[in-house]
C-alpha cells in the first residue's frame, strides 16, 4: 500500500475518531459499573425524607450523618455497630491466619513432593470447592448441633477455615512452586535445617503470594451469609456484619438510609483491601481460575 | 537473603568430616539419616494431614451424611431421638419428584443459568477485548471500577439493587415511568413491586446483580488471555482484510478457547447454585413461586417442621448437578496440566 499523505492524514484521522469512541465507550461502561456503588453512597448521606421522597435524587440535598450515627451508636438493633465489627473481624481474622498456614503446608507438599496421593489430592480439592453450600448447610447444621457448636463464632470459625482452603492451597501452590528450589538446597548445604529454610529463605519469597491468597480468604469469611444466617440464628450479640445488614431488610418498614449506612461500613473494608493487592490481585484471579 | 555467610559459629554440619584411619565419616549418626529418609518418605503427607482432615471432616463427609439422610425419614424426632431413624428407600425422591413446587424451582434455576451464563460471558468478553484496545491510563481506570463492582459483598450488592428497584422511592421505577413507552417505559412502572410479585421480575433482578458483579472477574481473565496473543497475528489478519468480528472468531477465539471453556463451568456452577443473592431478593422464605433449588432445599430444611430428609435428596440432586458438570471442570483442568 502506498501511503500518500491524504491517506496517511484519513488514516491517522480515523485512528483519532477510533480512539475517542472507544475511549466514550470506556467512560460509560465505568459509569454504569459505578453507578450503584455511588447510589448507596449517596443513599446512605440522604435524610429520610429526601429518602421516601417520590423524586429520587443523585445526591443527597441535605446530607447528613445521622443514618451512620444510628448504626454505629446502635439505637436500630440495640447493639453498637462496634460489636459486629468485632464480631466479623475476629472470626474473620482467626479464619484467615489457621487456613493461610494449613494452606500453605499442604502447598509445600504438594509443590516440593511427589507421593502417591498427589494427583488424588488435587482433583479433591477441585471438586470440593464446587460442592454447593446450601446443600452441606444442612447436614453440617445437625453435625454442629450435636456437638454444641451452634450459635457460637467459633463453630463459624472452624467453617470458615475449611471453606477457604480449596482456592488458598490451589493458589498458594503455583506460588511455592515458582520459588527456585536452588535457593533451598543452597541453604540446606550451607547448614539450614528444614525450619531454618522455610524460615529464611521459602516463608520471604513466598510472603506476597501469602498476602494474595489470604484477601481471598478474608473477602471469603468477611462475606460468608449462608452459614451465619443459619447457625447464628436468634444470637443478635453474635451477629457477623452480613447478617446485621440484612436484619432490618425485608422486615416490613425498611429504613433504606440505615441500612446503605450500615452496608457502606461493612463494604468499605473489602474495596480497600482491593485496591491496596488490586494488581497482584488480578494476576492472582486468573492463576486461581485458569493456570497460568 | 540466605543469611548463612554472615553467621559465625560451628562449621555446616552437613560437611564429611574424614577419620583417623582415612574413612569418609557422616557427621552424623546412621539412625538419623534413616529416619531422615523415612522423614522425607512422610513428609508430604504430614503436611498435608492438616488440611485433609478438614476438608474430608467438613466438606466430604457432610456430602456423604447429606447421601444417608436422604434414603431416611429424618425430621426432629429423630433428632432428638424420641422416634427411629427409619430407612425409607425412594420415597423422599418420589415425594420430591411429585412435588409441584420441586418443578417450578429447578425450572427458575435452569432458565436463568441458560439466560444469565451467556449474557456474562458476552459482556465480560466484549469489556475484556474494550480493555485491550484502550489506552493504559483508561484501561486501568475501566478495570479498576470493574473490580470495585466484583469486590463488593454479594450480602451487599443483593441490599443494593433491592433498593434500586423499591416500588417506593426507588431509582428505576422512577426512571422507568419518565421514559417514554415506546421506549418500553410508562406511568404503569410507577411503585411496581419487582421483588415479591412474581419470579421473572425478581430474577431480572438477580440476573442484573449477578452480570454486574460476574463480568469484571471474565473481562480481567479474558484480558490476561488477550496480552498472551502475539500482536503480529491480529495483524495478520487485519492485513488480511478479516473484519473484527471474523478475526476475534479465527484468531482470539481459538487461542483463548481453554480460558472460555474454564470460565464457562465456573459461571455454569456460580449461576445454577446461586443461593443468597436469589435468597435475598426474592425476600427470604415464603414466597415459594420464587423458589429457586437451593432455596427450596433450604426451605425444607429450615422452615417448621424440617424435614432434613427431603432437604437432604434434594441437596443431593443439586450436587449431583454440580459434580456432574465439576467433572467436566476437573478435565479441562487436567487436560491443560493443571494437576501435573
Amino acid at each position: 500500500m502506498i501511503r500518500t499523505p491524504a491517506l496517511r492524514r484519513r488514516l491517522s484521522f480515523r485512528r483519532k475518531t477510533r480512539k475517542v469512541i472507544l475511549n466514550a465507550i470506556g467512560v460509560i461502561v465505568a459509569l454504569v459499573t459505578l453507578f450503584p456503588i455511588l447510589y448507596m453512597v449517596s443513599t446512605s448521606f440522604k435524610p429520610s425524607t429526601e429518602i421516601f421522597s417520590l423524586t429520587p435524587h443523585l445526591l443527597p440535598e441535605h446530607p447528613t450523618w445521622s443514618n451512620y450515627v444510628q448504626v454505629i451508636n446502635g439505637s436500630v438493633i440495640g447493639i453498637p455497630y462496634l460489636d459486629f465489627l468485632r464480631n466479623s473481624l475476629f472470626v474473620t481474622l482467626v479464619a484467615v491466619v489457621v487456613s493461610s498456614l494449613v494452606a500453605l503446608l499442604a502447598a509445600i507438599g504438594l509443590a516440593r513432593f511427589r507421593f502417591r496421593l498427589r494427583s488424588t489430592y488435587l482433583i479433591m480439592l477441585l471438586i470440593v470447592q464446587m460442592l454447593p453450600q446450601q446443600g452441606l448447610v444442612i447436614a453440617l447444621y445437625l453435625d454442629f448441633r450435636s456437638l454444641n457448636l451452634l450459635d457460637s463464632l467459633t463453630g463459624l470459625i472452624i467453617l470458615y477455615i475449611a471453606f477457604a482452603l480449596p482456592v488458598t492451597i490451589w493458589m498458594l501452590r503455583n506460588f511455592v512452586a515458582a520459588v527456585p528450589r536452588d535457593l533451598e538446597q543452597a541453604a540446606a548445604i550451607d547448614g539450614a535445617g528444614p525450619v531454618r529454610v522455610f524460615w529464611n529463605v521459602l516463608l520471604p519469597l513466598v510472603a506476597p503470594g501469602l498476602v494474595t491468597t489470604s484477601v481471598f480468604a478474608f473477602i471469603f469469611a468477611w462475606n460468608e451469609f449462608v452459614f451465619a444466617e443459619t447457625f447464628l440464628g436468634l444470637d443478635q450479640p453474635k451477629y457477623t456484619l452480613p447478617i446485621y445488614v440484612t436484619y432490618f431488610f425485608g422486615k416490613g418498614a425498611a429504613n433504606w438510609g440505615d441500612i446503605m449506612a450500615s452496608s457502606v461500613l461493612f463494604t468499605i473494608p473489602v474495596m480497600v483491601f482491593f485496591l491496596i493487592v488490586q494488581r497482584r490481585l488480578r494476576s492472582g484471579m486468573i492463576a486461581g481460575a485458569v493456570k497460568g | 537473603m540466605l543469611g548463612s555467610q554472615k553467621r559465625a559459629g560451628p562449621p555446616p554440619a552437613s560437611s564429611p568430616t574424614v577419620t583417623a584411619n582415612g574413612q569418609w565419616r557422616s557427621p552424623l549418626p546412621v539412625r538419623f539419616l534413616v529416619g531422615r529418609k523415612t522423614r522425607r518418605l512422610a513428609a508430604p503427607y504430614l503436611l498435608l494431614l492438616p488440611s485433609a482432615a478438614l476438608l474430608i471432616l467438613l466438606l466430604l463427609w457432610p456430602t456423604i451424611q447429606i447421601g444417608i439422610y436422604s434414603f431416611q425419614n429424618y425430621g426432629i424426632p429423630q433428632v432428638l431421638g424420641t422416634m427411629p431413624t427409619q430407612w425409607v428407600g425412594f420415597a423422599n425422591y418420589s415425594q420430591i419428584f411429585s412435588d409441584p413446587e420441586f418443578w417450578s424451582s429447578l425450572k427458575i434455576s435452569v432458565v436463568f443459568a441458560v439466560i444469565v451464563v451467556p449474557l456474562t460471558l458476552i459482556v465480560g468478553t466484549l469489556v475484556g477485548l474494550l480493555l485491550n484496545a484502550l489506552g493504559r491510563r483508561m484501561a486501568a481506570f475501566v478495570s479498576t471500577t470493574a473490580l470495585l463492582a466484583w469486590a463488593m459483598p454479594p450480602v451487599s450488592a443483593s441490599v443494593l439493587f433491592v433498593w434500586l428497584f423499591d416500588p417506593d422511592g426507588g431509582v428505576v421505577d422512577w426512571t422507568l415511568a419518565r421514559i417514554p413507552s415506546w421506549l418500553g417505559g410508562g406511568a404503569h412502572w410507577a411503585g411496581y413491586n419487582w421483588t415479591t410479585s412474581s419470579a421473572v421480575p425478581a430474577y431480572t433482578i438477580v440476573l442484573l446483580l449477578v452480570v454486574w458483579q460476574a463480568f469484571p472477574f471474565i473481562a480481567v481473565s479474558v484480558l490476561a488471555g488477550l496480552k498472551m496473543i502475539p500482536s503480529e497475528l491480529g495483524e495478520a489478519a487485519r492485513v488480511d482484510g478479516a473484519s473484527p468480528w471474523r478475526s476475534f472468531w479465527s484468531v482470539t477465539f481459538p487461542i483463548l478457547k481453554p480460558i472460555f471453556m474454564v470460565l464457562l463451568l465456573l459461571s455454569v456452577i456460580w449461576d445454577f447454585g446461586i443461593f443468597t443473592q436469589a435468597y435475598l431478593v426474592t425476600g427470604e422464605l415464603g414466597n415459594r413461586n420464587e423458589y429457586n433449588l437451593g432455596i427450596y432445599a433450604y426451605d425444607k430444611a429450615f422452615t417448621t417442621p424440617p424435614s432434613y430428609g427431603l432437604a437432604s435428596a434434594m441437596a443431593l440432586i443439586l450436587t449431583l448437578v454440580l459434580l456432574v458438570i465439576s467433572i467436566w471442570y476437573v478435565r479441562a483442568n487436567v487436560k491443560q496440566g493443571a494437576t501435573a
